[in-house]
């Protein structure tokens, strides 16, 4: 059989499957006034989710909410702390989405009335929508652990939002003496990036080691297990060997149970830890509009049909990212990138009355052991047929017999994937 | 191994399914949507180490997540044996990080509708810095060892082979190490000329040619 090459192939077929169209879907048809959308919050979920639809569709009006004028990207402010990367590098603004004919508002929102289909903000102004998407992260349960509130997080950043938080935290460790004892203390399942506790402690014991080399790690964890955590074992072992120790919660009853950050200290059930630096990441529920909008359950997070992401409490509402419960995938910003393409395709196929494909996810997630040391996490999601899932259907961790070159180069693909991350979510 | 691939199956699909485009149209944007994240825009990778798939020839990507998805010869030969589609582009051995993870997630019917709209897209060529001597003799190399197969200054795609010009430097770079340690398999012909650039100016050849590619930019 004669072999047709790719120019002939594209005259055949007019070009007309694919040749010249967007990846995004096609565009809204409905005769009329042109249907709003309004997002709530520009990180991995949000921005994607503006962008997306107007690149499908120009003739739907999106409006952005959100209250700060830049974004820092919780992925690589782990490179901030361990000294590879300046914060500015991190930080993104808003007007490339602009340029997408995005309406950004930068306030806060600060209710919904699911009734008439409004958002409020704390400026006072009110938009219509006729459908939301609430991408708004994660908040703190501030309390949880006694005496850790707000006032205590400028004692013992969090650095769980990326910005002055971790501005502060790494200037505290530029600012401890060699010798001194940094705890690190991530909260219970379920929180944003799973694996994000253990590459800060890469990344922190990254930054002791060339910096202050007697000093130490020491991890209190809230979990007896973790993300990715025979390759952090074993990187650890590899490259700040001696330095990190790692108590799981069977060694301490349970974790934390309250801090002093006035003496800077922590306190297990049984014991108590002084620290020059303490990273205390409290545990997490979702954003605080989604508690308002009443998106959430007994749980704190926001339960979503797994197919489009609409809100199981809330009709023409979807909640995507962090803040919902995307049963099977982690709380990622590439989880929340992957799932805004899968609820705007939802949005578009409710308006323009098709049917949807069939949801197709991805996440890719990059840690950062040391400048030469990268592993990672990838897999690809289908939904389960009876939607009680979003289901890894391929996927795996970096093998454990990676070479020193195999290691390396998952470096520069986690330059690289950022990139690209941030080219897709804000350019 | 040698695989072939060919592509009329592919042209058989799409007159199918030219009935049906939007619904289809709306299946492909689900597939390759969550690939931006990492490939870039229309498969324009603006990360130096990941490589652009704008413009790619179908047989070549289809070959590559094949040989990506299948980790046993046996297996990946009898799938392609058993598939008229798929003819004609050298697969395996193929060395990945993560897309031998990803792509084991795919049908070989969603590899043929990415290859699709991966070779439909415009190449954006990026602007790279690079060496405007490395980049001359890199010319010179081109003309005489790859130009056969990778004509008009490696952008034509056709005949199954990799767009280069304007390929990200790193990418071209890991993947000229990958053939030449045999971590990827190489057409007999491509073999002879690589043999002969690396037995005959060394490493250095390669670097040649990737700063040559990395200088074309239209």
């Amino acid at each position: 059989m004669k072999k047709l090459n790719r120019r002939d192939f594209l005259k055949i077929s007019g070009g007309s499957l694919v040749a010249g169209t967007s990846a995004i879907g096609i565009p809204n048809l409905a005769l009329g006034a042109n249907k709003k959308v309004i997002v709530i919050g520009g990180g991995a979920g949000g921005a994607t989710a503006a962008k997306y639809i107007r690149m499908a569709d120009s003739g739907i009006d999106v409006t952005l909410i959100e209250a700060n004028k830049e974004h820092y990207t919780c992925f690589m402010s782990n490179e901030v702390l361990g000294g590879g990367r300046k914060i500015e590098t991190i930080r993104h603004g808003y007007d490339g989405l602009k340029k997408h004919g995005i309406n950004v508002v930068h306030s806060k929102a600060t209710g919904v009335d699911a009734e008439s289909k409004t958002v409020t903000t704390a400026d006072g102004d009110t938009f219509n929508y006729d459908r939301l998407v609430v991408s708004p992260g994660i908040d703190f349960k501030w309390g949880a652990i006694e005496g850790y509130d707000q006032a205590a997080a400028e004692k013992m950043p969090h650095a769980w939002k990326a910005g002055p938080q971790t501005a502060l935290l790494r200037k505290q460790l530029e600012d401890m003496d060699d010798g001194g004892v940094v705890i690190i203390a991530p909260p219970a399942n379920p929180f944003r990036c799973p694996p994000g506790p253990y590459e800060r402690t890469c990344q922190v014991a990254h930054y002791l080691k060339n910096n202050k080399p007697k000093s130490k790690i020491l991890v209190i964890d809230a979990k007896d297990k973790f993300s990715k955590q025979g390759l952090f074992t074993q990187g650890w072992k590899a490259r700040y060997d001696g330095m990190i120790d790692w108590l799981p919660a069977a060694d301490t009853g349970g974790g934390i149970v309250s801090v002093d950050p006035d003496n800077m200290t922590v306190a297990t059930d049984f014991d108590e830890y002084k620290a020059a630096v303490v990273n205390f990441i409290p545990p997490q529920k979702a954003g605080k509009i989604a508690h308002t909008a009443g998106l959430t359950d007994e749980s704190g997070w926001c339960p979503v049909d797994l197919g489009t992401f609409e809100s199981k409490l809330q009709k023409d509402i979807y909640v995507i990212g962090d803040a919902s419960i995307a049963k099977g995938m982690p709380k990622s910003g590439y989880a929340a990138n992957s799932q805004a393409k899968v609820c705007v395709a939802a949005i578009l196929a409710s308006f323009n009355g098709h049917d949807m494909a069939d949801p197709s996810y991805v996440n890719t997630c990059y840690s950062l052991v040391a400048p030469d040391y990268g592993i990672s996490v990838a897999a690809v999601y289908r939904l389960a047929e009876d939607r009680s899932e979003i289901k890894k259907v391929a996927g795996g961790l970096t093998p454990s017999d990676a070479s020193a070159d195999a290691l390396q180069r998952e470096v520069l693909y986690a330059y690289s994937w950022y990139d690209n991350m941030v080219a897709d979510m804000f350019a | 191994m040698i695989i072939r691939i060919h592509w009329v199956g592919v042209l058989f699909l799409c007159t199918l399914f030219c009935g049906t485009a939007i619904a289809d149209q709306n299946k492909v944007s689900m597939l390759v949507n969550p690939c931006a994240a990492c490939h870039g825009d229309a498969g324009n990778s603006v990360g130096p180490a990941i490589p652009n798939l704008a413009g790619v020839s179908p047989n070549y990507f289809m070959g590559a997540m094949l040989a990506y998805k299948y980790d046993d010869e046996d297996e990946l030969e009898a799938v392609i044996e058993g598939d008229e589609d798929f003819i004609d582009v050298e697969a395996f051995p193929r060395f990945s990080t993560i897309m031998g993870r990803l792509a084991k997630g795919y049908t070989e019917e969603e590899i043929k509708l990415m290859a699709e709209y991966f070779s439909s897209q415009t190449p954006k060529r990026p602007t790279q810095e690079f060496d405007q001597d490395m980049a001359a003799a890199g010319k010179k190399l081109h003309d005489k060892h790859c130009d056969k197969c990778h004509e008009d200054e490696g952008r034509f795609a056709e005949d199954d082979t990799g767009v280069l010009a304007g390929q990200w430097k790193p990418f071209f770079l890991y993947t000229m190490s990958d053939y030449v340690e045999g971590h990827r398999a190489m057409p007999k012909k491509m073999k002879k000329e690589v043999k002969e650039i690396t037995e005959g100016i060394g490493e250095e050849g390669i670097e040649q040619l990737a700063a040559y590619y990395a200088s074309i930019t239209d």
